[in-house]
């Protein structure tokens, strides 16, 4: 036992040793990219609007006229003591934006995390248990389906269908205004703050918002879940020990059940953690068709506006975002599976 | 982050029937395609008549579509804003008074220009970056491994999205300019397989052999490598080239795309029909979303197929019916699809969106 836990603190210790080169490279990669760009950054998003002594005074309150190499130590420095400074347009603190809007991200994520587990796992386990059989293609296909559907087209539907016509639940937004301005911030998730404030009706008001967007970003990642329990069931269902489990004569629904799925289930979690970037990167598009207040659409809108600064703030937490979940995930799993040990 | 599902075990180089030569080498490259059998064959089938489809309606746009994709106005009459479906405009027209149907074939060709490039340049990219980095090892290998995961890393769509802002500011937005945007993406899927493949070929014996003989690395590496390791490449080509076409309209619905002047794009289009649907209009957004749809199933579904049909972990076997001496008289048992299925879990190579 000493042993077992001795080798899984090496695993964590190494995988956290292992995480620097990469949040380093990351981090230079995105710094590379947002320098690469011809022009200067003020000049792109302000020029025009101010005059050329009011361009140099930005320039040099954000420091652009210093060596790259200083601005690149800067920046890494900034980052560790998460200061990400502040927008070129709007001069906004870009932690407050972060927190602000990352918590509408965050609320999307999770529930679209759910909508997708919620689909995929059964429908990954049927479609694996009667592999080749009709309804096996069938669930097949609408994992190829919901994968091929890119999530604004899906979302427009929706919004046509359920809003337009059925007139069922609101088409856009977080919240109404009235909810909104009411609910108290206090985690910065508005459906965990109207759960605290105890306001009924601004949680039936916040779900209602959220199921569309959920759904929608929640079809997309759901495939992938399908397509993975499936192979793994089908995979399972051949191992010798359920042939041995049979031959013991244990009835088939309890074979199936508890010594196959159990055992299909534990990859599905490393699976979750690869998603966070597809789920991540749908956001954006959910969050840019859903008029959602997340960062993807914090993002668009900084970028429309050239606004340098933002873009590199919001991109470095997405990266980092991706790095920790990974991380995280690592762990869960190195936990749950023993062989996963260096 | 290093998950053993997502590279695909490289296939054994085929030592089936055919022999040498060119005529050989298509049987032997394409001999799985023809053995294919039950659900595999019948995807692959519908994926390449679905995905020709639409080469047809990319080739002969000009020919198929009843007008062009920025054409407004016909024999001096301007065409109706927003108007319904009608005789005329068998899909309707939009906001700008553009032919909806017009516009969803001529996005066709976008569409496939865009994935035909990107696909080109993330291969011609990715390949020798992998053969190089699995081949020569060393500190080469470390810092290519360490980019291409940090990219790999990256939210694949945000990377685009980054990149064709970039890459619009300095050398103006285009076809090829999104191209390259959603190229950038490709790249390490195309390095990590083949990379992972050429550091099993080169410990092979045929290699050591070849080395032995005192062939240079250049020889080995374009003579003997390389023809074993691009087996895994056509999967993941189509694959990406799905993926391609879904990037491509993400972009174009965030206005990081193809300008609307310069070519006719789906997902332009659906960024367009946003407003629309507000009004109850849904003929704008259904018909080019459909065409994402099918074009990326289609694309999809081949992939899948090959899959299927070149994974030889994936592939199932049919075994000859035995016919036991003492059960002659009663009809054979069934025998079918018994063979070892080890897929390795979600054997899907795509990294793309999977991670």
């Amino acid at each position: 036992m000493a042993r077992q836990s001795g080798s899984l603190r090496t695993y964590v210790l190494t995988r956290l040793v292992l995480v620097i080169p990469m949040v380093w490279i990351l981090l230079t990669m995105v710094f590379v990219l947002m320098r690469v760009a011809p022009g200067d950054p003020v000049t792109a998003s302000l020029g025009g609007r101010l005059s050329p002594a009011d361009l140099a005074a930005r320039r040099e309150a954000l420091g652009l006229d210093r060596p790259l190499l200083v601005q690149y130590v800067d920046y890494l420095r900034d980052v560790l003591t998460f200061n990400f400074g502040r927008t070129i347009t709007d001069n906004r603190p870009i932690r407050e934006i972060i927190v602000d809007n990352g918590g509408a991200t965050l609320e999307l994520s999770i529930a679209a995390l759910i909508v997708a587990v919620g689909i995929g796992l059964p429908f990954g386990l049927i479609a694996g248990r009667y592999r080749d059989r009709v309804v096996d293609v069938v669930l097949r296909l609408f994992g190829i389906i919901t994968y091929a559907a890119p999530v604004f087209f899906v979302g427009l539907l929706l919004q046509l269908v359920v809003s337009q016509r059925l007139g069922l639940l609101p088409s856009s937004g977080q919240a109404s205004a009235i909810v909104q301005a009411t609910v108290p911030t206090k985690t910065h998730i508005l459906a965990l703050d109207a759960l605290i404030s105890g306001d009924s009706y601004a949680l039936w008001d916040v779900i209602k918002h959220l199921i569309l967007p959920a759904v929608t970003l929640g079809l997309l990642v759901c495939g992938v879940f399908i397509r993975l329990v499936r192979v793994n069931v089908a995979q399972t269902l051949q191992g010798d020990y359920i042939e041995a489990a049979r031959a013991r004569g244990i009835g088939e629904r309890k074979v199936v059940v508890q010594h196959a799925f159990r055992n299909a289930l534990v990859p599905v979690i490393t699976v979750m953690g690869l998603q966070a970037a597809l789920l991540l990167g749908g956001a954006v598009l959910t969050e840019n068709t859903f008029n959602w207040p997340g960062l993807g659409s914090q993002l668009i809108a900084y970028l429309n506006g050239r606004d340098y600064a933002a873009v590199q703030g919001i991109i470095t937490v997405f990266a980092l975002a991706v790095v920790v979940i990974s991380l995280l995930i690592d762990f869960v799993n190195a936990l749950v599976d023993p062989r996963v040990r260096y | 982050m290093t998950q053993t599902t997502l590279t695909p075990e490289p296939a054994t180089p085929g030592v089936g029937p055919g022999g040498r030569g060119l005529r050989g080498g298509l049987r032997r490259m394409f001999g799985p395609v023809a053995d294919a059998r039950g659900l595999a064959k019948w995807m692959l089938w519908a994926g390449v008549i679905i995905t020709l489809l639409f080469v047809i309606l990319a080739v002969f746009a000009p020919l198929i579509a009843p007008y062009g994709f920025a054409q407004y106005q016909d024999q001096g009459q301007t065409f109706p804003k927003q108007g319904a479906p009608s005789d005329q405009h068998p899909w309707g027209t939009t906001v700008l008074s553009l032919d909806v149907l017009s516009r969803v074939i001529w996005g066709s060709r976008t569409a496939l220009e865009v994935m035909l490039l990107a696909v080109v340049f993330s291969l011609v990219i990715g390949v020798p970056l992998g053969l190089l980095s699995g081949y020569f090892g060393r500190w080469l290998d470390r810092v290519l491994v360490l980019i291409m995961d940090a990219l790999f890393a990256f939210p694949y769509l945000l990377l685009a999205i980054v990149a064709a802002f970039l890459l619009s500011n300095a050398i103006g937005s285009g076809v090829a300019t999104a191209a390259l945007a959603i190229t950038v993406v490709y790249i390490p899927q195309y390095f990590r397989v083949v990379r992972s493949s050429t550091l099993s070929a080169r410990e092979a014996t045929y290699v050591e052999a070849a080395r032995a003989i005192g062939a240079r690395p250049r020889t080995i590496i374009t003579r003997y490598i390389f023809a074993n390791v691009v087996q895994s490449v056509p999967v993941i080509a189509t694959l990406n080239a799905a993926d391609a076409i879904a990037t491509l309209a993400g972009l174009g619905f965030l206005g990081y795309g193809v300008q609307p002047t310069d070519a006719a794009e789906w997902g332009y289009d659906l960024q367009r029909a946003v407003a629309d649907a507000g009004a109850g209009i849904w003929w704008t957004a259904l018909y080019p979303g459909l065409a994402i749809v099918l074009a990326v199933t289609g694309l999809t579904l081949v992939g899948e197929g090959l899959n299927d049909v070149y994974n030889p972990t994936l592939r199932r076997r049919r075994f000859r019916k035995v016919i036991l001496p003492q059960r002659a008289l009663e009809p054979p048992f069934e025998s079918g699809g018994t063979a070892p299925d080890t897929a390795t879990g979600g054997a899907r190579p795509d990294g793309g969106r999977a991670t």
